[in-house]
């Protein structure tokens, strides 16, 4: 019965695995353009201005050296390509460790900071927007409506910055920044520590995706709502509820898995702000201090580990279409 | 006919609207059903005739309390001989009073065939029957486990036929059931409503087709632009003289045993401001009283809305 969508999904990774690698290879040069071009001295960012003046012609050659300016970016460029096709991403600069070793550490706090905020958002945002659009105009959808409308334009630094002020400055609910207490051991950090700085870090920054995929939410449940099968149900004597749970979610199920899915990328430019905000050591921080640091390995690291999950994310949305709608699913037979 | 033995459903004077806001928040009216009365009675089988356009779906669905929330209703309703209010249909339909929708679209796209059908009941005896209604219909059982987007156009209305067939009722909205079937599936189709409304029921066949109704109805009534011109027992459709209004004589006409004989113009618009009798524009005997209102009356046990009509 699935050989059809087996086959087809086989080629559909094929072509995606392709893609991916042409994506890989334009974000590397993009980012590493625009490092090299950048105008921060790397060298003067990292020893200071002070640093630089007092530095002899022997040690600045050193530098040179070790941030690799003292080569053409092309070349520099190829030889970074060179290593990574061998699966070395090199040496951070700013760390002073190999980059793959910064990108799991960082990555393992943005991974749970960011899959929070995306389960959180996910779910409160598809109820409220199923609310909403079943309750199109009473009172309840438009204070759903207006509240979803604010927050999508407000920007996610500014919503971080209240945050961190009314929760953590005037309330002291939550910790002011960092992903476990200062001062313990990280043998003794807990994850009841490690959560409780994840919580304010992660609503916030869940608020912004909440909005969009309330809004859009809402959108196709109107629409579902408007549909022929809708007003059958009603005709059969149907309740709300049931045809609510019968055929509304299960008609806005694919489109709220595309709007969750899409929303990894926006999950994901937010969480450099937000990580900033909270001093979050994530990817996003990281990602920050290596484009102002010049440190162009570990940025190029992080680009390709982004450009990669949001890939990922799009290519298991895909995937997960094919799975659950029934027109792709039975294309094989209906031939 | 005595009170102890209502009719199964009558609508009288039912005029529907729709309000629109236009530019500037000013809200305008849009009458696209006016002045329009039928009635079923018991045993009968009633078929509602009109073009594309003239609000017989309207119709079907004000029956079963399922407007748009822009659209108002007024005019009496009544089932079994009780007004038929939101309340009550509320209650009804789906059980008393079923319908049989125009197209799949009325089918979810993402939902199997067979527990649509079944309403989501999953008992044995249900199950049963509605195995047995897809035999009746010439459905296969894998026909069940499909998608609507698998079926023909034909499978698709054997299926909603199933579907109303599933429940009790006794009265049956039959919202063109029969295009896309084959003439021995949509015969099938109309022996099965004739058998349910002879066991004492009440069927309401909406249509464009007059050959159709000619076959199995009782009485007819002729929409046209959103009212009921004429209601007349079939037996008047043997020759243009019995019928009364002009538009039903022009329909008779034009079908295929008397002469085939087209008829110029369009009906209006839905929402167009008719005044007076909305054939007129088409009328070949129109006069200057065509443009005054023109009340619906008994003529020849049949009913009429036409003053010339004798
Ligand atoms: N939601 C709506 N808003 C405005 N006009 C409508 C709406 N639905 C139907 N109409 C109008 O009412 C008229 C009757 O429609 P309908 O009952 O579907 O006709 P029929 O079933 O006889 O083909 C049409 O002219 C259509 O344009
Ligand atoms: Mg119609």
């Amino acid at each position: 019965m699935s050989s059809f969508w087996q086959k087809s999904a086989a080629g559909y990774l094929l072509k995606s695995t392709v893609r991916l690698v042409l994506v890989i290879a334009a974000v590397s040069v993009i980012s590493f353009v625009l490092v090299s071009e950048s105008p921060i001295d790397p060298i003067k960012a990292y020893v200071g201005e002070v640093g630089l003046a007092n530095m002899n012609e022997e040690t600045y050659a050193k530098f040179q050296a070790y941030f690799g300016t003292d080569i053409p970016p092309v070349k520099r460029y190829l030889n970074w390509a060179h290593d990574f096709i061998r699966g070395d991403m090199g040496q951070s600069l700013l760390y002073r460790q190999p980059v793959t070793g910064v990108i799991k550490e960082k990555f393992a706090n943005s991974m749970a900071l960011m899959a929070l905020a995306w389960v959180f958002s996910g779910i409160v945002a598809f109820v409220l927007g199923v609310l909403a659009g079943v309750f199109k105009n009473s009172a309840l959808d438009k204070i759903i409506k207006n509240y979803a409308l604010v927050l999508a334009s407000a920007p996610t630094f500014w919503l971080a910055l209240i945050a961190l002020m009314v929760f953590s400055v005037w309330l002291r609910i939550f910790p002011i920044g960092f992903s476990v207490p200062l001062g313990v051991a990280a043998a003794d950090v807990t994850v009841w520590d490690s959560l409780y700085h994840l919580a304010l870090p992660a609503l916030t920054l869940s608020l912004t995706g909440i909005a969009s995929i309330t809004l859009h939410t809402r959108e196709k449940v109107i629409d579902v709502m408007g549909e022929d099968y809708i007003l059958y149900a009603r005709a059969r004597g149907q309740r709300l509820w049931p045809m609510v749970t019968g055929h509304v979610i299960r008609n806005v199920t694919l489109p709220a898995i595309t709007l969750q899915f899409a929303s990894i990328s926006e999950i994901f430019g937010g969480s450099v702000l937000v990580e900033q905000v909270f001093s979050f050591p994530g990817l996003g921080q990281a990602a920050v201090r290596a484009g102002i640091g010049g440190d162009a390995p570990l940025l190029l690291g992080i680009a390709i580990i982004s450009a990669a999950l949001v890939f990922g994310g799009n290519l298991l949305a895909n995937l997960l279409y094919g799975l659950i709608d029934p027109k792709i699913r039975r294309q094989g037979r209906a031939s | 006919m005595t009170d102890r033995n209502p009719d199964i459903l009558t609508v009288e004077d039912l005029t529907i609207r729709f309000s629109r806001y236009e530019k500037g928040l000013r809200k305008t009216d849009l009458t696209v059903i006016n002045g329009l009365s039928v009635s079923v009675a018991n045993s009968e089988l009633v078929a509602v005739v009109g073009s594309s356009g003239s609000g017989k779906s309207l119709l079907a669905h004000t029956l079963l309390g399922i407007l748009p929330s822009n659209c108002g209703a007024s005019g009496a309703i009544r089932f079994l001989g009780e007004p038929l209010d939101n309340r009550r249909i509320a209650d009804l339909r789906g059980k008393r009073i079923v319908l049989v929708p125009q197209s799949v679209t009325y089918l979810d796209p993402l939902k199997k065939v067979g527990p649509q059908v079944l309403n989501d009941r999953t008992d044995p005896p249900s199950i049963r029957a509605q195995e047995k209604l897809f035999e009746y219909y010439g459905l296969s059982p894998k026909t069940a486990g499909l998608y609507p987007f698998e079926l023909s156009g034909g499978m698709a209305r054997r299926v909603l036929l199933s579907a109303a067939m599933m429940e009790t009722p006794r009265l049956i909205i039959a919202d063109e059931p029969t295009p896309g079937l084959h003439l021995s599936a949509a015969k099938k189709a109309m022996l099965n409503f004739r058998n349910f409304a002879n066991e004492g029921n009440g069927v309401l066949l909406i249509t464009h087709d007059l050959e159709l109704a000619l076959e199995t109805a009782d009485k007819i009534a002729v929409f046209y632009a959103g009212t009921t011109v004429e209601v007349a027992p079939v037996g008047d459709f043997r020759s243009a003289a019995t019928l009364r209004h002009p538009y039903t004589k022009a329909l008779w006409r034009a079908l295929p045993q008397n002469g085939f004989q087209p008829f110029p113009g369009t009906q209006p618009y839905a929402g167009d401001p008719i005044k007076g009798c909305p054939f007129a524009k088409r009328c070949p005997t129109v006069s200057d009283a065509c443009h005054l209102d023109i009340p619906q009356r008994e003529l020849r046990g049949g009913l009429v809305r036409c003053h010339q009509a004798v």
